[in-house]
């Protein structure tokens, strides 16, 4: 059983767990020869705008306060006046580096309130989209733990398969980083030709290059002094935070919403659940690799299967879904139902559903409540970052300040995601 | 914690006598980035003079159609106005006079429209939502750079298709 109240702080013995000595001085006097520092909020090194007021003794962290919030954009406030087509843009913008999982996600949760089936095949649409973004979102998060680390080269390489699966997500929904992808009940259209070729040659250039960046840090000895060690957080302590993920992977438990829970079609696919040791950066680092390898093999399996899939690439469900362009211009009825679908009258039932998919940084959940009306009552996002940022300053005490950098990045704090 | 059967350890913290006294892995660096350094294929384009294709379903720029006569397609029928969740659009719509209907294909049209592309998030969902096939985001034109703020309210003599010279 998972308690949801966190056990008090013993701060000794976290002391000694983080492998730092004789940190703790009740004194004032010692305490008043610590130096306050401002790690943020708009610190290159934090890849987005927290900010942190660390403790410093010298070079060692002795306590952080993390502040959230600068860039809060009441996101679930605003939801509640939207008509839910109108809320997957606001999704886009909180986990910006795998937009397409949030908004696929944001659809599952209306599919699941109203209970639309969709077909086989914009499942595994959905799928393939949700796993490149997967990959982007690994990929960024690792080439910039190598940046951080002083590697910059690493960076450059990936980030070119990054670019390619950017044009895919232009290939299939108009745009790059904010996709505003996936309708009520499907896709907004089917993969066309030239998304298709993409794919399939993003799925035959990208292991070179994958194992070209592994090889430049995996067994890298500075690589592995730089990151063995540092940031850990035992298994307990993350599951007491509620970490999900490949944070929470990372320290050897296999929780995974594909597996426990799956959703959109996942239990069709094989794949294998990366897990790390210890939860240090270097298991985080290398979780997420492996977690790269098994995305793509669902994106193969998947795209081996869609041929063969049923249905079309949205649900024929016309309440819900918007009438092709050439009925509406020309079919009363079609011109009806777009008027009444684009206006948001979709007649929610009242009800409470949450959904939560596995999100490129662990769980997110979607929290929503309908009372009926065009809008939802309260929506609540789960956002794994938030969880993470929480737990950061017990991460990074006892440690330097170079590898505390190093904890934030390898945990994937996105400050989208963290303020929503 | 084992929570299902398809775990599997993946990181390994032991180092090997060859890893550890390092110079292999820097011979071995080396030698990545040095292949890097003689490849040919730039990933890089230069951006104004060239353009990279983009995609048929880019959602670029705005453009209110004409018809194959060449009158406005638009008959401010709000939707889009309605359906943008960036508050984007405005207009105000006019009844279409005797004497017009060279100019305007419906009853009623609009005889102000302005987008504010500073709000606009380029979501593509007024496209979705006009049932007059008018208003529609080009892909290959981006909105660009401005230096006022009044610059970036686009009212109808920027939105509007260009009448075709015949
Ligand atoms: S693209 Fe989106 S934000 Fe821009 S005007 Fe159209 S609906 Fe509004
Ligand atoms: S552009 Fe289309 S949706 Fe917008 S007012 Fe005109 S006809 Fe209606």
């Amino acid at each position: 059983m998972i308690t949801t109240e966190l056990a008090p702080i013993n701060k000794d013995e976290l002391m000694r767990s983080m492998g730092s000595k004789n940190l703790i001085a009740e004194d004032a006097v010692y305490l008043n020869d610590l130096t306050t520092l401002n790690l943020g909020p708009t610190h290159p090194a934090t890849h987005g705008i927290f900010q942190n007021i660390l403790q410093m003794d010298g070079e060692r962290i002795v306590s952080g306060e993390p502040t959230v919030g600068y860039i809060h954009r009441a996101f679930e406030k605003i939801a509640e006046n939207r008509p839910y087509y109108q809320i997957t843009p606001l999704t886009d913008r909180m986990n910006y580096c795998s937009s397409p999982i949030n908004n696929i996600g944001w659809w599952m949760t209306v599919e699941k309130l109203l209970g639309v089936q969709v077909p086989q095949k914009a499942q595994y649409m959905r799928i393939i989209m949700m796993e490149l973004a997967r990959i982007a979102d690994h990929l960024i998060c690792n080439s910039i733990l190598g940046v951080d680390t002083g590697a910059f080269t690493g960076f450059l390489y990936v980030f070119q398969k990054r670019e390619d699966i950017y044009e895919i997500y232009e290939e299939v929904c108009g745009a790059r980083l904010t996709t505003n992808m996936g309708r009520l009940g499907g896709m907004e259209r089917d993969f066309n030709d030239i998304a298709i070729a993409k794919i399939k040659k993003f799925i035959k250039d990208f292991p070179p290059v994958m194992k070209e960046f592994q090889s430049l840090f995996d067994r890298n000895r500075i690589f592995m002094d730089r990151t063995i060690d540092v940031g850990g957080i035992t298994a307990e302590r993350a599951l007491n935070y509620g970490f999900t993920g490949p944070n929470l992977r990372a320290t050897g438990v296999d929780y995974d919403v594909r597996v426990m829970n799956p959703y959109s079609g996942y239990q069709d696919f094989q794949f294998e659940v990366p897990i790390g040791e210890s939860g240090d950066t270097y298991d985080r680092y290398c979780v997420r690799n492996e977690e790269i390898w098994q995305s793509l093999r669902i994106i193969e399996q998947a795209m081996e299967k869609l041929p063969k899939a049923e249905g079309g690439h949205f649900a024929n469900d016309a309440r819900y879904y918007l009438p092709a362009k050439a009925d509406v211009y020309t079919k009363m009825e079609a011109l009806i139902y777009h008027f009444k679908i684009i206006m948001g009258e979709i007649d929610a039932p009242v009800g409470e559903v949450y959904h939560a998919v596995e999100g490129g940084n662990g769980e997110l959940g979607y929290y929503l409540i309908s009372d009926g009306g065009r809008t939802p009552y309260r929506l609540h996002f789960r956002r794994p970052c938030f969880i993470y940022y929480q737990a950061f300053p017990e991460m990074c005490v006892g440690q330097s300040l170079s590898d505390a950098i190093l904890t934030m990045s390898s945990l994937n704090v996105i400050a989208g995601e963290l303020d929503a | 914690m084992q929570l299902s059967n398809r775990s599997k350890k993946v990181s390994n913290k032991k180092m090997t006598f060859a890893e550890k006294i390092y110079l292999p892995a820097i011979a071995g660096g080396l030698s990545i980035t040095l292949k890097h350094f003689f490849r040919k294929n730039t990933a890089t384009i230069k951006y104004p003079e060239q353009q990279r294709p983009m995609s048929q379903v880019f959602r670029g720029l705005h453009i209110l159609k004409r018809d194959e006569e060449g009158r406005e397609r638009c008959t401010a029928c709000g939707l889009c106005a309605l359906a943008c969740p960036a508050e984007a659009i405005t207009m105000v719509a006019e009844e279409r006079k005797k004497g017009e209907e060279h100019l305007y294909r419906e009853e009623k049209y609009a005889s102000t429209y302005e987008v504010n592309m500073l709000r606009c998030i380029f979501c593509g969902l007024c496209e979705e939502a006009c049932p007059k096939e008018a208003i529609f985001l080009q892909n290959n034109v981006m909105a660009p750079a401005f230096f006022e703020r009044d610059q970036v309210i686009y009212g109808k003599d920027k939105l509007v298709e260009p009448v075709k010279k015949v």
